[in-house]
Parts: C-alpha cells; sequence; structure tokens
C-alpha cells in the first residue's frame, strides 16, 4: 500500500478534512502513480465507508471494534499503529484536526517515525519527498524532509487541499481488524459539550472590527468598541485578547472560537496565527492596521497599514463621526 | 506530587528573525528571546496544583543551549523548585522525535507523577513533545487542557474540542498534559522570587543528540499570495484614505 487516509468522524459524517486528505492523496497518486486507500473506524465506520467508497480511492478499510466506538487518543494511536503495521502504507495522511493533534503523536512514538505535522503543501523532486509548513507563527516557511525509511505520518493544515476537488469515483470496501483491550486505554472520557455561551453570533455580521494583542492592555478596549460602535460594526477578537480577559471567549475569531466571512474585517494588532487566519480569511475585505510590517496577516489583507493603531483608531471614529 | 514542566525559550512576537546564509535556520544572534508562550500556563498549572496541595515539587526541564538558561531563571523565579537543562550544543533538534527521546532519557528515572507542557512551540510549531514524551514513559497523555483538576491518583482534565466544544477526561497517575493557552492568569515573578532563584540548583545535563528522522531543507519568507494595497502617510491622511476605501472601494453605506 502507497497511501492510507485516515478518515476522522464528525458524527456520522466525513470530517471536512478527511476529504481534504483525499485530494492530497489523489493529487500525490496523479503526480508519483501511487495507490491509496482509506480507513474509517469507530462506531459510524459503516456510514463513513459509504461516503468514502464514492470517491476515486482504490480500497476503504472498516476497522470497527467495541473499544473504538468512542475516541479515546490511546485505543485509536494503537488501532492505527496495527494497522500501519500490517498494511506497510509509505505515506499516512492526516488532517491537522485538534483529534490528531492528541493522538498521532502516540503513533509517532510507538513506531520511532517523523510525524510531519501542519503540512500546508507537498513537493517531489527526483526520489525526495519534502513537506512545506509554517513556522514561527506564520512568519516564516520551512521545508522539510522526512529521514530513513518509511512510513512518513503526514498531517495537512485545514484548506491546504480543497474538499471541492476530490475526485468521486468508486472504492471497493474491506473488513480490517486489530487486537485491542481496555488495559490499553488509560483514559476515560466524558461526553463534549458546548459552554453556556451566551455570546454574540459573528457568523451573520457585515461588518467586524477586530482587536488582537496588539491593542497593548485593557483600557484601550473601549477605543476599538468606539470606532465598531461608529461603523455599525461588530467587535471580536484574536485569541490573546481573551486569554488576557480583555473579552469574553465569545468574542475570539478562528479555530477555537467563531468563523466569519463579513463584507469588512478590519483587523486591529492582530498578528495573524493561523489559527485566527483560519477563522476569518473568507472576509470579503480584510483591512490591517499593524506596526509590525512583517506580521504574517498582512499576506492575506486586501489594504494593509503599517501604524500605530492607537493613534489611527481614535482619529478614524472622530473622522466617521464628524460626518 | 512531583511536576515537571517542560518550557522552550522561542523568538519573542516581534523579534526579528534573520535567516542565515545557508537557508537552514536563524541568525540567533540578532533573536530577541522569551518563554513560550503556552509553556507559562503550563507553569501556571504546576505552580497552583502544588499550591493546593500545600506538598510537592516543581521541577522545570528545558532543552536548547546556554541562552536557555534565561527563560529557566524566569520560572525558577516564578516558584519553581528546582531545573534541569538538557543543553544541546550548536545543533538544537528540529526533530520533535528527538527531542522527547532527549527529555524521555533525563526524565525516566525521575519518576514524575505528572509532566505539563505547552500546547505547541511558537517557533517550529510541531506540538508533539508533550505526547510523544508521555507514550515513551508510559504516561496517560491529554491535550489541549483548558483546566485541571486532581482527584485520588488521577487527574481530571477539561480538554478543548473543535467548534466550541468541551470534554472531561479522567485519567490515572502518571500523565502528561499539554494546556492550551489562556488556561489560567500565569503569574509575574516577585522581587523575592527573582532573589530567590539564584539560589536553586540547575542541573546541567549534556547527552548526546542522535540522528534526526525529519530535518529542515530550507526556511524562506512566504510570497504574499494576494494583492495588498498599502496605505501610507500622516495619520491624518491614513484616515482620509481609509474613509475613502470604505466608502467607495468596499461600499459600506
Amino acid at each position: 500500500m502507497d497511501i492510507l487516509i485516515i478518515i476522522e468522524d464528525n458524527n456520522g459524517k466525513i470530517h471536512r478534512m478527511g476529504l481534504e486528505s483525499i485530494t492530497a492523496a489523489q493529487h500525490m497518486s496523479d503526480k508519483l502513480g501511487l495507490s491509496a486507500s482509506v480507513l474509517v473506524m469507530g462506531k459510524n465506520a459503516d456510514s463513513l465507508a459509504s461516503e468514502a467508497s464514492a470517491y476515486d480511492m482504490d480500497e476503504v478499510l472498516v476497522l470497527k471494534h467495541d473499544l473504538l466506538n468512542e475516541y479515546s487518543s490511546d485505543g485509536y494511536a494503537e488501532a492505527v499503529t496495527q494497522i500501519i503495521d500490517s498494511e506497510s502504507p509509505t505515506y499516512v495522511l492526516f488532517g491537522h484536526s485538534y483529534q490528531v493533534r492528541d493522538y498521532v503523536p502516540k503513533i509517532s512514538a510507538k513506531l520511532m517515525q517523523p510525524f510531519l505535522a501542519d503540512s500546508i503543501a507537498i513537493h517531489f523532486d527526483e526520489n525526495n519527498v519534502s513537506l512545506t509548513k509554517q513556522m514561527f507563527n506564520a512568519k516564516l516557511l520551512s521545508d522539510i524532509n522526512p529521514n530513513g525509511d518509511a512510513p512518513y505520518l503526514i498531517s495537512f493544515q485545514s484548506a491546504s487541499f480543497l474538499s471541492d476537488d476530490a475526485k468521486a469515483g468508486s472504492a471497493s470496501l474491506r473488513e480490517a481488524s486489530v487486537t485491542l483491550d481496555s488495559s490499553m486505554i488509560k483514559t476515560d472520557s466524558e461526553e463534549p459539550f458546548k459552554e453556556s455561551s451566551g455570546g454574540v453570533d459573528l457568523t451573520a455580521a457585515e461588518l467586524i472590527v477586530s482587536v488582537g494583542r496588539g491593542i497593548g492592555k485593557e483600557e484601550n478596549i473601549p477605543m476599538v468598541q468606539d470606532l465598531a460602535e461608529a461603523l455599525g460594526a461588530e467587535i471580536s477578537s484574536s485569541r490573546p485578547v481573551v486569554d488576557s480577559g480583555w473579552l469574553p471567549p465569545s468574542y475570539q475569531v478562528g479555530s477555537s472560537g467563531q468563523a466569519v466571512s463579513p463584507k469588512m474585517y478590519l483587523a486591529l494588532g492582530i498578528s495573524g496565527a493561523i489559527q485566527h487566519v483560519v477563522g476569518m480569511k473568507a472576509s470579503k475585505n480584510i483591512v490591517v492596521i499593524n506596526k509590525d510590517p512583517e506580521a504574517p496577516i498582512f499576506e492575506i489583507a486586501d489594504y494593509g497599514i503599517v501604524g500605530d493603531l492607537l493613534e489611527i483608531v481614535p482619529k478614524l471614529t472622530e473622522a466617521i463621526q464628524s460626518k | 506530587m512531583k511536576i515537571a514542566v517542560l518550557v522552550k525559550q522561542v523568538p519573542g512576537a516581534e523579534s526579528p528573525l534573520p535567516i542565515v546564509s545557508s537557508q537552514d535556520w536563524l541568525d540567533e544572534s540578532q533573536v530577541a528571546y522569551i518563554m513560550n508562550e503556552s509553556d507559562n500556563y503550563a507553569l501556571e498549572e504546576a505552580l497552583q496544583i502544588r499550591e493546593k496541595n500545600n506538598d510537592g515539587e516543581v521541577v522545570v526541564v528545558s532543552l536548547g543551549p546556554d541562552r536557555t538558561q534565561k527563560v529557566i531563571r524566569e520560572a525558577l523565579s516564578k516558584g519553581a523548585d528546582r531545573a534541569i537543562h538538557i543543553q544541546t550544543e550548536g545543533n538544537y533538534p528540529t526533530d520533535p522525535l528527538v527531542g522527547a527521546s532527549l527529555f524521555a532519557e533525563t526524565l525516566k528515572d525521575e519518576s514524575f507523577d505528572l509532566i505539563f507542557s505547552g500546547l505547541q512551540s511558537d517557533d517550529l510549531g510541531f506540538g508533539q513533545t508533550g505526547v510523544i514524551l508521555g507514550e515513551l514513559l508510559g504516561m496517560s497523555t491529554a491535550t489541549l487542557a483548558m483546566s485541571t483538576e486532581i482527584l485520588d491518583n488521577k487527574i481530571k482534565v477539561k480538554r478543548e474540542l473543535e467548534a466550541g466544544y468541551f470534554q472531561w477526561v479522567t485519567m490515572s497517575l502518571p500523565a502528561s498534559i499539554s494546556v492550551q493557552s489562556g488556561c489560567n492568569t500565569p503569574r509575574y515573578p516577585s522581587l523575592k522570587g527573582i532573589m530567590g532563584a539564584k539560589k536553586k540548583e540547575i542541573k546541567v545535563l549534556t547527552p548526546a543528540v542522535v540522528d534526526q528522522n525529519q530535518s529542515i531543507k530550507k526556511i524562506y519568507a512566504p510570497n504574499s499570495s494576494k494583492e495588498t494595497v498599502m496605505v501610507e502617510g500622516s495619520v491624518d491622511q491614513i484616515v482620509e484614505k481609509l474613509l475613502n476605501i470604505f466608502r467607495n472601494e468596499i461600499k459600506i453605506t
């Protein structure tokens, strides 16, 4: 087996990043003439298998086991490790989801094989494969080579490949099996829950003024609220502002907050860590004010201002109000 | 309760990041280093557990060259009891499997009940070290921890899931937990803490670094994929131009 894609369950449907991994595998197959198969597991394995079998893949491996019905990092890591041992894939692909961050490093340790995590692109030259990864808070990119023999564990960042690009086709189903016992699973998980939000719904907002660490201190937040009010915009923030307790968690945009796509997203003092960018890059117009010209947020800006938001924001508010 | 905290020294958010001519690392002489952000929260979580139990030891463990002792001192001045510095000359491992193996080799005889780490480093950002280390030492593991509760020989962890969900996970000790930033409020060092830190032990170890399973071939600045209109001038000119963009380009009414 050349490529094995591990599909994540999202309440009975394939997690969006699983479809993106299928696109990635098809891209690799086209380039290198490799075979690609999919592994589905857990209590929804059957529905995931039927969904996966409608894509252009060789095989869908269906793994069912009582101890895999609910996710556990120990159970999933052990199961995937055993499948890798029996199927000997060269590349094992994952979407870089929260679940993958939780259990795939264990597989890396069990196999003593590299996990090239959070990659955004894959390249082949001659017989070498390299993966591109963001580093230093997305300010720089690096090309990374796995050393030594396969298997190589690879996860792709959200939206590195597009789920819509996954080619339809048909794949045959095959039962897979592993040997697990309950003593391997050291964690006991309760049902997932949502915190009572009572917060704002930013997903339908037309205009958003968003504030990041560059605001400096809590006392400066009202300045941003004044601007939002003058514009008739909602206010939101990046994670550091919420972590500091300057705004409640419900205002957070990004991978652990809300995903927004307003007509205008005005980013004030936000550096543009990927966890934030995934939540706002679909905005129609991104306007950035940041004093650091190297801030990665400028890469996705439609309009950029390198300057001190503490000087610009009050004057901008005043100018809007006086119109 | 014996607790280890992994801390890493990384370039600060506003540090210059000049790339060396061989294009495989930074010119470290021009980099301004700080403690990795989420590691501050890992340290705070450990200190709070020690204080709540009124018993135990918090040991800060860091891997890196000489400069790393700055963040080790910072952790000691915030209240860690002692430190282990795994010193690497020149080649800092950029492979999390190698880094975690060095931690495992160093910590295996210490018999820690808990190991705390930040969820990922702000330089390489693999986000694997705490989990791999836990696995290598046969410990329970959990990631993206938002809060923790010590029970009888167990730890209960509130984990962050995607799309605003959380989940409580209980596991036996020993456990290696990597924490999400924002899970507590990290303290500042007191003057007394800073003075006291000078007397605390830093054990320096210099293990051999083994071959890496993955290596950085090239580091480079990204190409902007988007045409960005830069708005320049004095503050008044910028405000005037922005109003014009709002009105005529973005068409905010």
